[in-house]
């Protein structure tokens, strides 16, 4: 894992929290949406929040393909749930929002959760390549500006 | 009868979120890692990469059926009900996708992790 990896999971992690209560906060002064009258979703992007939030929603999505392209899903999702940490954490501390003790729990359970697969490698499927012609013409290539994880030789830690 | 039709829609969205991401994670690992791949050929070469996936797009449209579902589920079922059971459900089923159909090895630490991150999503967004 290089700082520039890291990265990009912070990306995911605070592009999908902003964009999300962004979102929310612009749609509930758009007000309520009826089903019947789904037109009107479209005219909710005139707000700026909302407007904004889409484009960090973009961001997120940009940095969560980036991700996926060189992690496992089952390490790269719990880096998103972490946005539900961060969010309880700007409520406390930013907007003084009462936080219940049931959410302390669940972020001390998110906390912990990735906490364990943080621990692990990021990469363990493909290992011998054969899944995928791209990667395994890469390995070949031997192009120095690959980075080889050391567990995708498959070393199980 | 109203709560077995929000429970049905909660295991459509996840379905269908599990289905996307799938589709997208095993999209992005033919691309490969784009850093590698950017540095190499270029921005333009990333992005024609991704968008000729036939995977990528699949996955994408898995997402946006699983968005409508889950707007479709919000308006019979309570937010506070809907939004984390569709989130856990998505983790737990994404687990396991990971580990038939991507050859991920979820081992014991990712499924401690999977329980424990399922469990807090549902207590933080309940």
């Amino acid at each position: 894992m290089t700082f520039r990896k890291y990265l990009v999971l912070a990306g995911v992690t605070v592009f999908a929290a902003a964009g999300d209560s962004m979102l929310s906060h612009g749609m509930k002064q758009t007000g309520n949406i009826s089903l019947h009258h789904l037109q009107s979703v479209i005219l909710a992007v005139r707000n700026p929040w909302v407007a904004v939030g889409i484009v960090l929603l973009l961001a997120f999505f940009a940095s969560y393909m980036n991700a996926l392209s060189w992690a496992d899903l089952t390490y790269v999702l719990p880096a998103t749930s972490l946005g539900y940490v961060l969010l309880a954490l700007v409520a406390k501390f930013a907007l003084h929002e009462q936080v219940s003790p049931m959410r302390w729990i669940g972020i001390a359970l998110i906390t912990g959760g990735v906490g364990f697969v943080a621990g692990g490698p990021s990469l363990t499927s493909h290992e011998h390549g054969e899944k995928s012609p791209l990667l395994a013409k890469d390995a070949r290539n031997g192009a120095p500006d690959v980075e080889v994880e050391p567990t995708i030789s498959g070393v199980e830690r | 009868m109203k709560s077995l039709y929000t429970w049905a829609a909660i295991v459509a969205v996840a379905s269908a979120s599990v289905v996307g991401d799938i589709l997208l994670a095993h999209a992005m690992k033919q691309v490969g890692d784009v850093h590698a791949l950017w540095r190499r050929s270029g921005l333009f070469t990333v992005v024609g990469r991704i968008l000729g996936n036939r995977n990528f797009f699949l996955g994408v449209t898995a997402m946006a059926v699983a968005f409508f579902s889950l707007l479709f589920a919000l308006s019979w079922g309570d937010v506070s009900l809907v939004a984390p059971a569709a989130a856990s459900l998505t983790f737990i089923g994404n687990a396991f996708a990971a580990k038939i159909f991507l050859h991920e090895k979820v081992d014991r630490r990712r499924w401690i992790a999977a329980v424990l991150v399922a469990a807090g999503v549902a207590l933080v967004a309940g």
